[in-house]
């Protein structure tokens, strides 16, 4: 009895064995595995690109896998990368977070790809190491950090889009009298609190264009540089003027994009990406919402600070990376720009030679292209003209913002924070 | 079987052989206990030690000395993350002491339905805490929360309950009691049902009032539940990190930070000595704390 249910147990067994190893030769396919972040956006242009390229080369299969975004995402991309788990192909940001992942060691050198031929060379500086080898390309468009403004409030209350820091302290004062939220806030996702400071680089280098180099140095600080403290200033004056929406604390980054874009408040310091969130929460709205940089004093320079887009990178520990090589080359192509826009839309210019935006693109993308083209004024944000940030940022811009410390003091704290970061990194001159 | 159960007894049958010093069971049986405590707990301890004085990248650690932990105390939130750990312990263990202890009395009392009262009282603990905290964070929003609205509907505004730097904390440590005054019940309820009844009968002869019987029987006898109350909330208070994370991430700003969301943040921006640093200055301040503390209420217990 026994025996015979031994032998019947060997008996399926191998049949399993058989079938499985059947299974694996008949689809003798590469697998290349695909990492990204989990927003909406990011997620459906990823899909849309691995499927593309499936089509494309029915011999590698594409196995996408999402992240958090975030200090969470930052602490899994490090993470992973220290320890040898990393996907073959990962997305990640470009400039100074690019460099605290130790590209030098953990990344696959791409400076000698033939896609790199079309890829625009302001790019390409955001991913290159302290060795001076390219370590990434393009995924997604470049970004301004600006102000997502409410259309039809500014029509009804017949304001213009403000050019200067005095006209736009203006604006948020009518808007106010009318009963309106002026700036919404959002600091129930803290990382959204950024923008005043972040996004008022272009008029700090337009200021000072040593300050970067000083700043990496260790020289320049931003408590005792008048005017990059500035950021910190204004953030503290519109929380001091009353303008904010009654949850600021508390509300979130959808909260704040539906906001704007159903005219629940005027202003919204954003990321011109948050089109794309726009075009999913109210789609209805979509043509409710322009932009415009965040002004500085001077009115005659008035210019936009711009972000990179994120990079695509293979891990040295890859074992399939001339496959990953593959996929890399078809994202930074004119077709992968299309598949791109087709998916997720176009939030601002592409970082490859070519390609095209489509010509109907909703306002906020036509009042951020103006910024980058001949004429227009554009100056990349600090990340990426220094390896340096400061990871508390997020938490005193919340504490500026809310009334919790003073710029001053928030300004002197991020200082000190910087500092760690530069250690960490190890770089001369701390 | 049998031949293994006469064998076990032999020792404890026969008096003459010195069974102390061997033990119960064969050294070796300890061995696999023994190497996971070794390869889990001892090994990372030193290693933390070392590399608590190194500035690590997962992939080289630099020998700086003590400069880390001269970092953290340097770290500006560092002592606002101190001072807030102490008034979230305290105020935790002493809720669930005083909480524990009433919920105990009631539940031990002839009250109606008491089986099902207590599964009620215990059902908190059981459940996750980040799910408890996404649910109270979502209950104590400043305008759409349940609170706040229930709040209004009575003509009153509640105030941000974890976005106001004055509440936050405590707002946190008041779900931390809701959670956890279940399990000190338990323990307050196994303390009193073991008190003989003969005290309570004899203090009633002297004529003792409901009140007496409580202060001069139940609180000295229930004495032992108390300091394993204490000390446990206390230490949970202490390192508590999963409810604060969920709920308020330290914030607004640091102002709910404690020393637990002050390390994981150093972790999270890859300051990886540094966060070692921190644990093996919680470790410390921990042991520096509750030592003397569970010295000095077990010693009350022996007295008594």
């Amino acid at each position: 009895m026994l025996m015979r249910k031994l032998t019947r147990a060997a008996l399926v067994t191998t049949g399993v064995i058989a079938i499985l190893a059947g299974t694996a030769s008949a689809q003798d396919k590469v697998k290349v595995t695909f990492l990204f972040d989990n927003a909406p956006s990011t997620v459906a242009m990823a899909e849309a690109l691995a499927t593309a390229f499936e089509a494309k080369h029915p011999n590698i299969d594409i196995e996408t896998e999402s992240r958090p975004g975030g200090a969470d995402g930052d602490n899994l991309i490090k993470t992973r990368l220290a320890t040898g788990e990393m996907a073959d192909v990962f997305l990640y940001n470009s400039g100074s977070l690019f460099q605290a992942i130790n590209p030098t060691q953990n990344l696959v050198d791409l400076t000698n790809e033939p896609f790199q031929a079309n890829v625009i060379d302001s790019f390409k500086s955001v991913v290159t190491g302290t060795d001076g080898k390219v370590y990434g390309a393009p995924i997604g468009t470049a970004m301004g950090g600006g102000i997502l403004y409410n259309i039809p409030i500014y029509k009804e209350l017949g304001l213009t889009p403000p050019k200067s820091w005095a006209e736009f302290m203006a604006n948020n004062e009518k808007i106010k009298a009318a009963g309106k939220t002026a700036v919404i806030q959002s600091f129930g996702e803290t990382w959204t609190s950024q923008l005043f400071v972040l996004g008022d680089f272009y008029n700090v280098l337009a200021a000072d264009p040593n300050f970067p180099a000083d700043y990496t140095a260790g020289k320049a600080k931003y408590a005792t540089t008048p005017v990059a403290m500035k950021g910190f200033e204004r953030q503290e004056e519109i929380f001091k003027g009353g303008y904010l929406n009654e949850d600021f604390a508390a509300a979130t980054f959808p909260d704040g994009v539906t906001k704007v874009a159903t005219g629940e408040g005027a202003h919204y310091p954003m990321l011109s990406f948050a089109v794309a969130n726009i075009k999913e929460l109210a789609p209805e709205n979509i043509n409710d919402v322009g932009f415009f940089a965040i002004p500085g004093d001077d009115a005659a320079n008035n210019g936009l600070t711009t972000w990179m887009p994120s990079g695509l990178y293979i891990p040295t520990t890859s074992k399939v990376q001339a496959e990953a090589k593959e996929f890399i080359a078809f994202v930074a192509s004119i077709e992968g720009c299309d598949v791109q826009t087709a998916s997720a839309g176009a939030a601002g210019p592409y970082l490859v030679k070519d390609c095209k935006l489509p010509a109907d693109v909703p306002p906020v993308v036509a009042d951020l292209l103006p910024y980058f083209q001949e004429g227009g004024h554009s100056a990349p944000a600090l990340e990426f003209l220094s390896p340096i940030k400061g990871p508390a940022l997020e938490q005193i811009t919340v504490e500026v913002g809310s009334g919790i410390r003073s710029a001053a003091d928030g300004a002197a704290l991020y200082d000190e924070d910087v500092k760690k970061q530069a250690q960490q990194l190890g770089l001369p001159g701390w | 079987m049998a031949v293994a159960v006469a064998d076990g007894a032999v020792p404890i049958a026969n008096p003459r052989r010195k069974s102390r010093t061997a033990g119960l069971y064969p050294s070796w049986f300890y061995l696999p206990a023994a190497i996971i405590f070794a390869v889990l707990f001892m090994l990372p301890t030193v290693a933390s030690l070392f590399f608590s004085l190194t500035r690590w990248t997962l992939q080289k650690a630099d020998f700086i000395g003590l400069e880390n932990f001269a970092q953290f105390f340097r770290e500006p939130f560092l002592f606002q993350g101190l001072v807030n750990t102490l008034i979230y312990g305290v105020v935790t263990s002493g809720l669930k002491v005083v909480l524990g202890m009433l919920l105990a009395l009631l539940l031990t009392s002839d009250i109606f339905g008491r089986g099902y009262l207590r599964a009620v009282v215990f059902f908190p603990v059981l459940v996750s805490t980040v799910g408890v905290g996404i649910t109270f964070t979502a209950m104590m929003h400043p305008t759409q929360g349940l609170i706040n609205e229930t709040l209004a509907s009575i003509g009153i505004k509640g105030p941000g309950w974890l976005t106001d730097p004055r509440f936050a904390l405590y707002s946190v440590a008041i779900v931390d009691v809701w959670k956890g005054v279940g399990l000190a019940t338990v323990i307050y309820i196994a303390g009193i049902v073991s008190i003989p009844l003969e005290y309570y009968e004899a203090a009633k002869i002297d004529g003792a009032t409901s009140w007496q019987r409580f202060w001069t029987v139940t609180l000295p006898l229930v004495h032992p539940a108390t300091a394993t109350v204490i000390i446990l909330s206390f230490i949970g208070g202490l390192r508590s990190f999963d409810l604060i994370w969920a709920m308020t991430k330290g914030g607004p700003g640091f102002t709910s930070d404690v020393i637990a969301s002050v390390i994981y943040k150093q972790y999270q921006a890859g300051f990886y000595g540094l966060s070692t640093a921190g644990n093996v200055v919680l470790f410390v301040m921990v042991a520096l704390i509750i030592v003397p503390l569970s010295m000095f209420l077990n010693r009350k217990e022996v007295d008594r």
